[in-house]
């Protein structure tokens, strides 16, 4: 099997027992990046040269040491809303197009003590704004199982990458759905931790009480093990729990008797795919099949989510995106005074999808329609989040599809921003309960593109879900399938 | 129609962002049809609910007044459009 298509705990384990190199490792990612991106188009910058050095290092590392931490020398991928020091990060808009951190996120202080390698930055929808990656301002990614298709979005750079076989793993970001949507688009695994899990430091900023970063991976073993890196407090995000993070590796254990997995009827949302609709059925029953207990729950405010975070989203973000003014960093269009200065600036700069949001989130915090729409939303987000509550007094986790369909054509729904919100359905609803999710490969659609399943958790209950997902994961198989792409 | 050519007007002035007449009309559709979409929420009762701006039990982080390392001056400006004499620089704004 050629080494791209392994999953990072196997190439960890290759490594451990030097039956390969980390220059190895970092030479067949970058061919395979040379010969199939010009195609995919999962990143944006590519880091060969950083990215060779850190090899060479981990290489003395484990020459000198023999046992090593889990992402040492393996090489990776993070999204470009992801600051990293000395490496351009964009968030795919030309506002950022020249901006180069001078500072690194917390998980890429994290990620680089363990010696991972990272083979560059990868697409995504504007400052993380859509579900397709069609958003980004440089070109759009395609879907590695059919490049006629998009990957999913926001994250969809990272995860096309990592189905593409053009990284071993990759972090991403998800405000409302944006790692979990992709995962199942490309057929992997994603996982959206609890708000608060994992530091936002250098995350670029869209939704602040939404946003969290979490890995997109081959496997669900990489994906407890990179959450394992990437966890912790960290002073610098006033956001950040201050919860011990526990091992995630010791819930890999095959075990869901007596499991109690709640099924909402609300997430069946209407227009959802047929072929969706009947895996996730499959799978609740191989759940049962396995000795778990299946209740049927109710979520009735499900139906409101996705208007309350269309509403809460972008009102966050036009503070957040306030920032970009062209003074302190970032592009700038020159006018005749400050205000035509930054009115030039943001006109130019800003895509049309960053554009509608931060007008509709400036329009629902204006006088006179804030308590009817800003303030309206948050009390349904109370609900929302009472909803969850309420359900896991009787049930352990909540499965549901990620996404009511499967990829679409690139270009069929970028003309109709609402029909676009209204894929979110299933995976919005977490966010703003702030609660952990995850999303992992259970079937096929007979067109050939994968179907993912969510698994929720209760808040900061990541072991939950991650044992959940490894048991069904373990017992069907789907988690060997990668995209052939060929030339 | 919820908002008219001047709402959308007014809102992309507070935003900063100017819009062109060959875009007015796309904008002022999915605008409309946005807020007519999250009109729904109106149907619920919300009357004894209180609002949730975080989900954590957030409280103030405290924590002792010690100088750490931070930036220094020439990385700060270090990707700024217009800077000199070690500040950022804009256009004139007192006369």
């Amino acid at each position: 099997m050629e080494l791209y298509k392994k999953s990072a705990h196997d190439l960890h384990d290759l490594l451990e027992k030097k039956e390969v190199t980390a220059v190895e490792l970092a030479d067949a990612f970058l061919e395979r990046i040379d010969s199939i991106d010009s195609k995919l188009h999962a990143y944006i910058t590519k880091t060969a040269d950083t990215a060779m050095e850190a090899a060479k290092k981990a290489d003395k590392k484990i020459a000198a040491e023999g046992k090593i931490p889990f992402l040492t020398g393996i090489p990776g991928a993070v999204k470009d809303n992801i600051c990293t020091l000395g490496i351009r990060t964009t968030c795919a808009s030309k506002m950022l197009d020249n901006f180069v951190p001078p500072y690194n996120a917390a998980v890429m202080d994290k990620i680089q003590k363990e010696n991972a390698v990272i083979l560059g930055k990868t697409n995504m929808d504007e400052f993380a704004m859509g579900g397709s990656t069609e958003n980004s301002a440089f070109f759009p990614t395609h879907n590695p199982h059919n490049a006629e298709y998009v990957p999913g979005g926001s994250s969809g750079g990272s995860a096309a990458a990592v189905a593409g076989g053009l990284a071993a793993w990759a972090l991403g970001s998800d405000t409302g759905g944006s790692i979990r949507q992709p995962a199942s688009f490309c057929g992997i695994v994603g996982l959206k931790p609890t708000y608060g899990r994992v530091s936002r430091y250098g995350l670029v900023a869209y939704a602040s009480s939404l946003d969290q970063i979490g890995p997109l991976t081959k496997d669900v073993t990489d994906c407890a093990n990179i959450l394992n890196v990437i966890t912790g407090y960290d002073e610098k995000d006033s956001t950040s729990v201050k919860a011990s993070s526990p091992d995630y590796t010791k819930s890999l254990i095959q075990d869901v008797k007596g499991l109690r997995i709640g099924i909402p009827a609300e997430y069946f949302v209407d227009g959802m795919d047929k072929e969706v609709a009947e895996s996730i059925h499959m799978a609740i029953n191989d759940f049962k099949a396995m000795g778990a207990e299946i209740i049927d729950i109710s979520l009735p405010h499900t139906k409101y989510a996705v208007a309350a975070y269309y509403l809460l989203a972008p009102a966050e973000a036009t503070t957040n995106l306030s920032r970009y003014d062209g003074v302190s960093y970032g592009e700038r269009v020159n006018g005749d005074d400050i205000v035509s200065m930054m009115t030039n600036t943001r006109t130019e700069k800003f895509g049309s999808e960053v554009k509608r949001r931060i007008m509709m989130g400036n329009y629902a915090l204006s006088a006179g329609y804030y308590d009817a729409y800003y303030l309206k939303a948050l009390k349904i987000r109370t609900l929302v989040k009472e909803d969850y509550d309420r359900a896991f007094e009787k049930v352990d986790v909540i499965l549901t599809p990620t996404a009511p369909t499967t990829a679409f054509k690139i270009g069929s729904m970028i003309n109709d921003p609402l029909q676009m919100y209204l894929q979110d359905a299933c995976t919005v609803p977490l966010n703003l309960a702030g609660l952990p999710g995850i999303s992992l490969p259970c079937g096929v659609s007979s067109s050939g593109l994968p179907i993912g399943m969510q698994i929720i958790g209760k808040p900061l209950d990541e072991e939950g879900i991650i044992k959940a997902a490894y048991t069904y994961e373990q017992s069907k198989g789907f988690y060997k399938n990668i995209a052939e792409v060929t030339e | 129609m919820k908002v008219s050519g001047k709402d959308v007007e007014n809102v992309a002035g507070l935003s900063r962002l100017r819009i062109t007449e060959d875009k007015m009309d796309k904008y002022l559709i999915e605008f409309n049809d946005f807020l007519e979409y999250v009109d729904m929420l109106q149907k619920v009762d919300t009357e004894n609910v209180e609002p949730t701006a975080h989900v954590l039990p957030l409280q103030n982080v405290f924590r002792e007044d010690e100088i750490k390392p931070s930036l220094d001056r020439d990385m700060a400006l270090s990707n700024a459009p217009e800077k000199e004499n070690g500040y950022f620089k804009v256009p004139r704004i007192i006369e």
